[in-house]
């Protein structure tokens, strides 16, 4: 089990970048790396167990089911079913802590997961780096005041 | 119940954050509402269980316990036990997140605790505003002040503060190897231990010459034994710490010049009390040159005797070390400076240092000129390090009611002085020791803050003519006891 963690700082107040990420639904009008993403079964995309199923801008499909979400916490975390990264038992958890100070915005994004251990170094920059980082740049922009 | 919440990004690494904020006495250094803080107990301040029991700068008195301590969630929780202000029930945590984007640190701080009805708001702006929003910009600038040795991020965070597991340090340095003239003065490779409780290692930068250095070496003043490394004072950095030392961090730019000798080495480790803190501008050899003979002049001038504007001060050897910062300190404190030296040349050198009269001479006669220059009155104050020799010429050309303070004795200590004789001038006498002003740290602490902001005003003079590097020590001291230099040594390791 290996784990990586990435975090950052968004100059925006958390309910905004909250009102961004919390919609289960919404990573291609956020992440750079998502093309196009569905719930499946017609469920809403904030009911606990239910599955998005998007397509990344370089063709791979993932699908990853919703297992926690608190709009109290500002936090969602959720599992992957089916991906072409070759990893098993991967959680991963996306939380954000308002700054009192500068009322800015302290995001968290971390995984857990297993692989092949010769692909350790190398998924753990593409998921720290590749998907969270970029995501967390993203955001930046985004929501920027 | 009142919840506080307060949360903010400390632009430095996680473990140099957390390095302070684990210690449950440090926020006396970096805390500005909190005055004193002591751990009960003599406990360690990262003992779980603890008890800090410190007093703000209101005057208010608190006592706290550390609840949970975790090195690896960066967690700190706390309550209050006892407090002179009226909050029940208080239970805070401190909880430190690396923010890997930009390698810096977000430092949640949350309570709950209640108070009395209707002062509730009152007393959440005391926690919030006061304590946590003043916290964050103190230790803001107390990293600012003390930025410190960067730590290896995934090194483990405990140790910061602490000894670096017991690895012994090898140093260049210089022993007396018996009690003689400069020649026995020896360069040896030496073995520094890691600082036990209480105390630092330091490395050093620059290390003072006194000629206090001279009278270890001989053994006159039986403060080592042979084989062992002379000299009172230096400056440098700071590399690791022993447990309770809660003054300094790893890193820190410090001086000492009152610890037991042994200054004459690269690196040495000493009991933290003795050290300071220096002032970003005050560089390591001016403190290294400084700090004994200036915090002399300090306490001379404004402890053994306060010196007032218009009163007439004798300063003896007044182009020595102490003596041409005693002339230059006491012309800005508004007194009139009458100084004796042995030579023309010295003469000119105390005259640029503001006497208003030298007396020029060697054969210790000088009350019928001190008298002549105060039309008969005599000196107000004796600044004397002459001893047994001027004893009877110093009593003479002391002013009624006057104060004479013997502070040295370089001809030998006066061994007979009778109180009929003090009496017939209703005089003052004090005999003055350095170490015992300065064994309390926090009059330590102002001695050499003010020996400092002296410096940076002005009021004193520093000129460092004379540099070797630390295995010519022994020609640092014949130059010393030919009486050819002037002004400050240093020794550059």
């Amino acid at each position: 089990m290996i784990k990586v963690y990435t975090s950052s700082v968004i100059e925006a107040p958390a309910d905004a970048v909250w009102a961004r990420i919390r919609d289960f639904n919404g990573l291609p009008s956020w992440t750079p790396f998502v093309a196009e993403s569905r719930i499946e079964g017609n469920q809403p995309a904030d009911r606990i167990g239910c599955v998005r199923n998007f397509r990344l801008k370089d063709g791979g499909m993932i699908r990853e089911q919703l297992l926690t979400l608190s709009d109290y916490d500002y936090q969602c975390s959720y599992s992957i079913l089916e991906s072409p990264l070759g990893v098993d038992n991967y959680i991963a958890t996306l939380k954000l802590t308002p700054v009192t100070d500068g009322n800015r915005t302290f995001a968290e994004w971390w995984a857990e997961f297993d692989c092949a251990p010769d692909r350790e170094a190398e998924l753990s920059r593409a998921i720290g780096q590749g998907v969270f980082q970029a995501g967390f740049d993203s955001l930046k922009t985004l929501v920027r005041r | 119940m009142i919840r506080v919440t307060r949360s903010a990004i400390v632009d430095a690494p996680i473990e140099r954050v957390w390095a302070v904020l684990r210690d449950f006495n440090s926020h006396t250094a970096w805390h500005p509402v909190v005055a004193e803080s002591a751990i009960e107990n003599d406990e360690p301040s990262d003992q779980v269980g603890c008890v800090r029991s410190f007093t703000l700068k209101d005057g208010n008195h608190i006592r706290e316990q550390l609840l949970a301590l975790s090195d690896a969630e960066h967690v700190s929780t706390y309550c209050i036990l006892d407090a002179t202000l009226p909050m029940r029930r208080y239970v805070a945590t401190v909880q430190l997140k690396r923010v890997t984007d930009g390698d810096r640190t977000f430092w949640h701080w949350q309570s709950t605790f209640d108070a009395p009805r209707g002062r509730e708001q009152e007393f959440a702006d005391l926690v919030g505003k006061g304590v946590y929003e003043g916290g964050f910009d103190g230790l803001r600038a107390f990293l600012r002040r003390r930025p410190g040795t960067p730590v290896t991020p995934g090194a483990t965070n405990a140790p910061a503060l602490r000894a670096t597991a017991g690895d012994a340090l090898s140093t260049q340095g210089i022993v007396v190897s018996r009690f003689g003239g400069p020649e026995t003065l020896e360069t040896r490779t030496l073995a520094v231990p890691p600082p036990g409780r209480g105390e630092v290692r330091i490395r050093h930068a620059a290390i003072g010459v006194n000629y206090i250095d001279v009278y270890v070496r001989t053994g006159e003043y039986p403060f080592i034994e042979p084989p062992a490394p002379p000299g009172m004072e230096a400056a440098g950095e700071v590399l690791d710490l022993g447990d309770g030392v809660t003054h300094l961090l790893p890193g820190d730019r410090v001086a000492y010049a009152c610890a037991p000798p042994g200054a004459y080495v690269g690196v040495r480790t000493l009991p933290a009390r003795h050290v300071v803190v220096l002032p970003d501008d005050i560089d390591a050899e001016s403190a290294a040159a400084l700090m004994l003979k200036g915090m002399t002049a300090e306490y001379l001038l404004h402890r053994s005797h306060a010196v007032r504007t218009g009163e007439t001060l004798l300063v003896h050897a007044a182009a020595g070390g102490v003596g041409l910062l005693l002339c230059q300190w006491a012309k800005a404190l508004g007194a009139r400076v009458i100084g004796t030296v042995s030579t023309e040349d010295k003469a000119r050198a105390a005259r640029a240092a503001g006497c208003d009269a030298v007396i020029v001479g060697r054969d210790a006669a000088f009350a019928t000129a001190v008298h002549d220059a105060t039309a008969g009155r005599g000196a107000d104050v004796i600044y004397d390090g002459l001893g047994r020799a001027a004893a009877r010429e110093n009593l003479a050309a002391l002013a009624m009611c006057g104060h004479w303070i013997c502070y040295g004795h370089a001809t030998g200590a006066i061994e007979q002085l009778s109180l009929r004789e003090i009496g017939e001038k209703s005089a003052t006498v004090s005999s003055p020791v350095l170490f015992h002003y300065t064994d309390d740290p926090a009059t330590l602490r102002e001695m050499a803050s003010r020996t400092f902001d002296a410096l940076r005003r002005g009021l004193i003079r520093l000129d460092i003519r004379h540099r070797y590097p630390l295995a010519a020590a022994a020609q640092a001291h014949r130059d010393l006891e030919s009486r050819r230099t002037i002004g400050p040594l240093v020794l550059l390791p």
